[in-house]
């Protein structure tokens, strides 16, 4: 959907394209308001919210002590009361302190009591490694809430997703954990001025390939995609596929992009074990997909191991692009 | 605020001892300003929370305790782990990621522990330590050791249930705990005027039915009474006590902060409250020694620094190792 605006594409980085989002639903709608640590004065510990109590004052853009707990708890009944509160967690690590209101609340609240009650509420937080921030600053947990039903799982990986999957998730009837990525803050992409939505669980085929299919979430598409540009000198067509939406998951895309390539690979930077990959490598390979792969589905993610604070470990903890180029050319050349 | 420096009894941490406490809050000083000096330079990465202005506190509680105690640490800890005797070399080597470092280049500036000396480590995680105390105390209980455990914490951490949690079961279980709360005004933005609504965190304390004091966190003497007593209290059985040092943090919370929600007002009159010439005074120390104590300390850091930068880097082949016993 191009936007010109004087004569050339608006570019915004993905804070920018967050606080945008954040200020035109807070001027459109009265029940939406910002709930978190230092997100007043402070502008958040990253500047999403920079600038945004002088618009809205301290009652929309509330300031709280440090109470995870408490952040999560007030919005679930914000939102059962009435409000589309949304809250921030300063690093997701910190949201393992919100976990019980979460899981046992939020995601369960509107089954429970047999669908009378909605729960529309957004919790933002900032996962990922790479700033040298060690184990207790730098977790990737998206998947423990894909493992709770009633729970939406949003990862936006450019700003115009940033920008559009948050007005819908603030608009969703349900609770929305969206998982932002450090490294991709200051990342700058075309967001168009008006509001608009990205649909919640809409997988989008970012690239398209005719050699291997690669599912990539977060900050793993754009490095995807850079793997993808080195491997097209070569004469290898990756197809990049983003979920967006880990859950509920859009799978068909997936599941058709294996059968025209016959070859997998997922990469994440959340540790291996227990991450996204496995339930996507399971959905291929319940798929119709099956019949079609020519080689062993591949997954690439996070070593099994906190994330260490020396830079160089740090650095081979999780996929770089090198590594991706490495394991699609293998793919592809069916050395698996 | 009594000046309760001058009720202090010189004996215990006056003399000779007092100017290897001073030393000690001399080196924190100089230690942090070089630490911020390397991060600019590139030297170390990642984030870290400077204690300068908060060196009596650390050094006043410390010396109240021997090294068979325990000490639970917050993320701006690195006073408290020279304070408990920790090297400024192997801090220095753990901020530059080094094998050398206090955990082996992979815990950095958060999460620096010296296991040997029974400290247990700083924390990224607000209060993270603070239920932690509990499990320490009950073990020096069971093992009915005259040891105590020291929790140290923030202002900010008093909000999190788990400090709420902690001083209650420390409380009906007698506990011998120290709870040591550097109210340093700020919870990186967050003022305590406008994160609390009773007058002395210290009050706390009486919900749970523990004693609560504040004190003067910039007087060395009234910081080492009060956790000396709290230790007397703990070792005869009588459980924890929750004491409040009132300090200040002259730097920004961490590298990012662009400070807007204080004025450089009120930081310069903390500054004019700064510990370390108080101290000095307080040990009637001429200008000579007090220039020799500042240049041990600055010798002290140049080493770190020289070991720090002489140290290896962990071996990537090692990546994997450490996470299961
Ligand atoms: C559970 C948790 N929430 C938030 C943070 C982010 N954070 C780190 S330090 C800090 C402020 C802590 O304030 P205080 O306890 O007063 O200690 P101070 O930094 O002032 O020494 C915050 C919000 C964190 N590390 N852990
Ligand atoms: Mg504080």
């Amino acid at each position: 959907m191009p936007n010109m605006n004087n004569g050339t594409m608006r570019e915004l980085t993905y804070v920018e394209a967050l606080r945008e989002a954040l200020t035109q639903k807070m001027r459109a709608d009265d029940r939406v308001f910002l709930i978190g640590e230092d997100i007043g004065v402070y502008g958040g510990a990253f500047g999403v919210t920079a600038g945004m109590v002088e618009e809205f004052g301290e009652a929309r853009v509330r300031d709280t002590p440090i109470s995870e707990a408490g952040i999560a708890g007030a919005c679930v009944g914000a939102a059962v009361a009435g409000m589309r509160p949304v809250g921030e967690i300063q690093f997701m690590d910190f949201v393992t302190i919100s976990m019980e209101q979460l899981v046992l609340q939020a995601a369960k609240i509107r089954f429970m009591f047999g669908g009378k009650a909605t729960v529309p509420m957004v919790l933002r937080m900032p996962g990922g490694a790479g700033t040298g921030a060690a184990a207790q600053h730098s977790e990737s947990l998206e998947n423990w809430f894909v493992h709770v039903p009633g729970l939406k799982v949003v990862m936006p990986s450019t700003p115009y997703d940033a920008k559009g999957l948050l007005l819908a998730a603030i608009d969703d009837d349900n609770p929305v954990i969206f998982v932002e990525h450090k490294l991709l803050y200051r990342t700058k992409g075309h967001v168009p001025e008006e509001m608009y939505t990205v649909p919640l669980s809409q997988t989008k085929v970012v690239r398209q390939g005719r050699d291997v299919t690669v599912v990539a979430t977060s900050i793993m598409v754009p490095r995807a995609l850079e793997a993808a540009e080195t491997l097209a000198k070569e004469g290898i067509e990756l197809e990049v596929i983003d979920p967006r939406t880990l859950s509920p998951l859009d799978d068909a895309p997936i599941v058709a992009s294996v059968k025209k390539t016959g070859k997998a690979l997922v990469v994440h930077e959340a540790v291996k074990t227990g991450g996204f990959g496995g339930e996507i490598v399971a959905r291929i390979a319940e798929s119709e997909a099956f019949d079609y792969l020519d080689a062993p589905v591949r997954r690439l993610a996070g070593l099994d191991i906190p994330i260490p604070y020396n830079r160089t470990l740090e650095y081979h903890t999780v996929p770089q692009v090198e590594n991706i180029v490495d394991e699609a050319r293998r793919l592809a050349r069916g050395e698996f | 605020m009594v000046d309760t420096m001058a009720q202090t009894s010189v004996a215990e941490i006056g003399g000779e001892r007092g100017r290897t406490l001073l030393r000690q809050m001399m080196t924190i000083r100089r230690f942090e300003e070089k630490a911020q000096d390397l991060y600019s330079l590139g030297l170390v990465h990642g984030t870290m929370h400077l204690s300068i202005g908060q060196e009596g506190t650390a050094v006043g509680a410390s010396a109240a305790l021997t090294r068979n105690d325990y000490l639970l640490n917050t993320h701006r800890g690195h006073g408290h782990c020279l304070a408990w005797g920790s090297t400024p070399d192997r801090m220095m080597a753990e901020f530059m990621g080094k094998e050398t470092g206090y955990c082996r280049g992979r815990g950095g500036s958060m999460h620096i522990a010296d296991v040997e000396a029974n400290n247990l480590g700083a924390n990224g995680i607000v209060a993270g330590g603070v239920p932690i105390a509990v499990g320490v105390g009950l073990s020096i209980q069971f093992r009915q050791t005259d040891q105590v455990v020291m929790v140290v914490f923030g202002d900010g951490a008093t909000n999190e249930g788990a400090f709420h949690e902690s001083l209650n079961m420390a409380s009906i279980w007698k506990l011998p705990i120290i709870y040591l709360c550097e109210n340093n005004q700020y919870a990186m933005s967050m003022s305590v005027e406008r994160a609390f609504n009773i007058e002395r965190i210290s009050q706390r304390g009486c919900a749970y039915g523990i004693p609560g004091v504040t004190v003067d966190g910039n007087d060395v003497a009234a910081v080492y009474e009060a956790v000396k007593e709290a230790k007397a209290r703990a070792q005869a059985g009588e459980g924890p006590t929750l004491i409040e040092c009132l300090t200040y943090r002259w730097r920004g919370h961490s590298k990012s902060d662009r400070q807007a929600y204080r004025t450089r007002e009120e930081v310069r009159e903390w500054q004019d409250r700064d510990p370390i010439p108080r101290f000095a005074s307080w040990l009637s120390l001429t200008d000579e020694q007090v220039g020799a104590l500042w240049k041990e300390a600055e010798g002290l850091i140049e080493t770190a620094v020289s070991f720090a930068q002489a140290s290896p880097e962990p071996d990537l082949s090692t990546i994997l190792e450490g996470v299961y016993a």
